[in-house]
């Protein structure tokens, strides 16, 4: 890596970029993911059950992997040269994606001094970013890759307007966040509305505390966030003084410009109404909204807009906007093919989208909506790695695309199946028949987990 | 107008239900009990218990039949910890009954008089096949003034799911205890408080059975606890009642037993994440356990060897154990998951299933009229389609003491109204 070397005009040009990253002219950008594959070797997953992610189905194919990329899946292809693994009566599909998880930022053990979900201490901290709180030591992210996880989005929590900014990290634990981020993954902004915010800031008698201080808070930021880009777009074509840095003001021009997706925490059909409407006076994108429980009474709506539903199968009546909650969410979403998204926001959740998908397939059946596997799978692959910005990486088993896999020892659907490997980036990342492959982070050695218990 | 109509139709159609011969026939039964599973078998229903079950049942002329060929049969599911019929909204204050601050209860507090059964709660576990369920009260952080949870929350009991009345089949079956990090929140700072103030509670108990009359007369010493909690823990003692203790860390569960067996009294583990590592201990004094089967992660340092596999460890090491957690009063099927999840980690099938059924009928005491298919017993039965374990399977019918339960809930009424398609009205014009 070339040392950095800023002559002093160079740093007076950095300074009138202003919104731009401070790198300079060498070396990566600070907080730049340092990401490495683990070692790899070209794979050949012979004779399994594939779901490509793309709403195919194959039985009886094969899935090559080499230099960390799917080269190829169909039936009989070349074994020469490679790695051979009889998956017969395995089923392959890409790997899990989590678009809303906490682990890290809020990780086991759940301690006062590890509660770095929430920086609730105003209704719009934009400026904070959840990678700067996540602890890589967290024990959920082995946990979660047991359970098939490869990728996952990590979000600041709900107790504010504005939460700031979420990161998507490759699902192997490394040392620091950095060397988990996804390489060039766009930065998400965790939005929430309804009772959280109104909630939180309410009892200690400031705004917001009703929907509609939450609603005059978004547009009031968003106002200021127009102002900011217009004044920094300009002073990039010479015209005017940039604004000052502001990391908070940085934070929402990124969604302006479309470079950072927003992922909208909002559970009430009519809310989610409105946060489109204050999308559209604004000229940005929901890119999903989390939890959604109610989000089957607008398929129509959310297909229209594009905007993904990232939900649980049947969580309901913790809260009065969780009231309405069904099981049948997910299935009349992707009836209406709105985008749907399988999400856990829970570490136990996590371990098992597939399952939690089931819940909505069965439920579904009896009522004359029939999801075959191939399609389901979709909820926490494909429709995930869109949600996520990602798509073009990772969510289906396609040629080119980064080697996430996950190898179950039958239909994922099934409450039995049990990811058995799973690859990231065509590396073995873990092995339910070798332990001596799985990663056990420093939290918990000399635990259970490390004699194979947790997982 | 319509809802309610409803409402009174499945109601009357569950009365005119109830007391009939049913006879239904053709399913793999799971029975739970000495006769293992039955393919092919008659069920035999009569004035709401179970008759007969088995190959050779023979069926009176006035009984209704059910064709259940290609189904399979359980006794209905059981939730063993929870509170459904107590808590309406978790979050809203106001509907949630099995939590009080107040200081002249503890052990004595009795939340069975705040039951609901038209909670709406009930016919979304129930259609989910939970015929049955034990109601633990529980300890909750401080409220905004100050009041704090105790260490003993008070008495638990068994709620039949069903329409008919008495809903409360088993009250003050088990008071429930506080231990670990919760108990020492509501002890002042320190578990071992904890246990000192329920040893304290129970000496008391102990001397005032010995001195009721004298106690009662106003000729006897003033006791820390109240009147209602001196009872409680009484039946307790008695060996009328179990003490419920809520414990996940291996050297609590080791303490909890140590202070059963120090006064005679029965004692159930509940959380259990750590109970794996102290099993034969557990097994030894025949404490059962009521296992939370899908939280894996250490939470807490009480739970920092919780294990997925915890289920057939316990089963190897011969330690009674159902399923359950008190989270999951909205999601009581819950269980099932657990269930299946535990058979995937090297659990028996069938032992599973009984975790879901009879063993927690029998913690709580009622073992004698649920839990398993079995002549003599109330007629709790699942059809279900498919295996029961698996996610994708739900019951076509619930029967709740003999009755057929109306297969509908708040959710189904929501389902049914947003799968219409849009016509132009507003939802609130679908009917």
């Amino acid at each position: 890596m070339k040392k950095l070397r800023l002559s002093l005009p160079l740093l007076a040009m950095g300074f009138v970029l202003g919104a731009c990253e401070q790198n300079g002219d060498d070396g990566p950008a600070p907080y730049s993911s340092t990401y490495q594959p683990l070692p790899s070797e070209p794979t050949i997953l012979q004779g399994a059950t594939v779901l490509t992610g793309t709403g195919e189905r194959l039985d009886n194919a094969d899935v090559v992997m080499n230099d960390g990329r799917i080269v190829a899946v169909g039936s009989g292809l070349d074994p020469t040269g490679l790695t051979v693994i009889d998956a017969s009566d395995m089923w392959v599909t890409p790997g899990v994606i989590d678009v809303h998880s906490h682990l890290g930022n809020y990780p086991s053990p759940s301690v006062d001094a590890h509660s770095d979900g929430n920086e609730a201490t105003s209704p719009n901290t934009a400026e904070v970013w959840a990678e700067h709180s996540v602890w890589p030591q967290d024990p959920g992210f082995v946990t979660a890759l047991a359970g098939g996880v490869t990728t996952l989005q990590i979000l600041p929590g709900s107790a504010n307007l504005f939460g700031g900014r979420g990161v998507t990290l490759k699902n192997v634990p490394g040392q620091s966040v950095m060397d988990m981020k996804f390489p060039d993954a766009p930065h998400g902004l965790k939005m929430a509305c309804g009772e959280n915010p109104k909630r939180v800031y309410g009892n200690r008698g400031s705004a917001p505390s009703t929907r509609m201080g939450n609603v005059a808070g978004y547009r009031s930021a968003w106002i200021a966030a127009a102002d900011y880009k217009r004044k920094s777009d300009a002073a990039a074509k010479g015209q005017g003084e940039a604004p000052t840095r502001d990391l908070q003001l940085e934070t929402l021009a990124g969604v302006l410009d479309g470079e950072i997706l927003v992922h909208n925490h909002c559970y009430r059909a009519d809310e989610m109404s409105v946060m489109l409407e204050i999308a559209q006076e604004f000229g940005y994108k929901v890119t999903a909204f989390h939890h959604g429980v109610e989000a089957y009474k607008i398929a129509d709506l959310l297909r229209e807009n594009d905007t993904c539903s990232a939900i649980w199968a049947d969580w309901y009546g913790f809260k009065m906007e969780a009231f309405d909650g069904i099981r049948e969410n997910a299935a009349i979403l992707d009836r209406a093919d709105a985008c749907t998204v399988m999400h856990s926001d829970d570490d136990i959740g996590i371990q098992r989208l597939n399952q939690e998908s089931a819940k909505v397939i069965g439920a579904a059946a009896r009522v004359g909506i029939n999801i075959p596997p191939e399609r389901a799978i979709r909820w926490f692959t494909a429709n995930a790695a869109k949600a996520l910005g990602i798509a073009d990486s990772v969510g289906t088993l396609e040629a080119g695309k980064m080697a996430d896999v996950t190898v179950w020892n039958r239909d994922p659907f099934s409450v039995y199946a049990q990811a058995q490997q799973v690859y990231i980036d065509g590396a073995l990342a873990y092995d339910r028949n070798d332990a001596s492959v799985n990663p056990v982070t420093d939290f918990t050695l000399g635990t259970s987990a490390q004699q194979g218990g947790a997982q | 107008m319509r809802f309610l109509t409803r409402t009174f139709a499945l109601l009357l159609f569950a009365e005119i239900a109830f007391g009939q011969t049913i006879a239904i026939t053709g399913g793999t039964v799971h029975t739970v009990g000495p006769d293992g599973t039955i393919e092919n078998a008659t069920i035999l229903v009569e004035n709401g218990r179970i008759a007969a079950v088995g190959n050779d049942v023979s069926i009176p002329a006035n009984a209704e039949t059910v064709d259940a060929s290609g189904k399979i049969i359980t006794p209905g599911l059981f939730s063993p910890l929870g509170a459904i019929g107590l808590s309406e909204v978790g979050a809203v204050a106001g509907t949630n009954d099995s939590t009080q601050r107040g200081t002249q209860f503890a052990a004595g507090f009795d939340a069975a008089e705040a039951y609901n059964p038209r909670s709406v709660v009930i016919a979304i576990s129930r259609v989910d096949g939970i015929t049955r369920a034990g109601l633990t009260p529980r300890a909750g952080g401080a409220d905004g003034q100050g009041n704090s949870s105790h260490v003993l929350s008070g008495l638990g009991s068994v709620v039949q799911l069903g329409d008919e009345p008495e809903h409360l089949v088993r009250r003050g079956a088990v008071v429930v205890a506080n231990f670990g990090e919760t108990g020492s929140n509501v002890a002042g700072g320190s578990r071992a408080a904890a246990i000192q103030v329920l040893r304290a509670a129970l000496n008391d108990a102990a001397d005032y059975q010995q001195n009721r009359a004298a106690y009662e007369r106003g000729d006897w010493r003033d006791y820390s606890i109240s009147g209602a909690d001196l009872e409680a823990l009484s039946a307790v003692l008695d060996g009328n009642a179990a003490m419920l203790f809520n414990v996940n860390r291996a050297s609590d569960i080791s303490v909890v037993i140590n202070l059963a067996s120090d006064f005679g009294i029965r004692a159930i583990v509940a959380g259990g994440s750590e109970a794996w590592m102290v099993a034969d201990e557990l097994a030894a004094a025949a404490v059962p356990v009521i296992l939370d089967g899908v939280n894996n992660l250490p939470g807490n340092f009480d739970r920092i060897n919780a294990r997925q596999d915890s289920a057939s460890l316990l089963a190897d090491a011969g330690v009674t154990f159902a399923f359950g957690a008190g989270v999951q009063t909205h999601s009581a099927r819950l269980i099932t998951q657990s269930a299946g999840n535990a058979v995937a980690n090297g659990l028996d099938w069938d032992v599973a299933l009984a975790a879901t059924t009879l063993v927690p009928a029998r913690i709580w005491g009622v073992d004698a009229v649920a839990g398993s298919i079995e002549p003599g017993k109330e007629a709790d039965l699942v059809i279900w389609p498919d295996d029961p374990l698996e996610l994708t399977s739900y019951p076509d019918q619930v029967y709740i003491r003999g009755a057929a339960i109306p297969m509908e809930s708040r959710q189904t009424l929501l389902r049914d109204r947003y799968l219409q398609p849009d016509d132009g009205k507003p939802p609130a014009y679908r009917n």
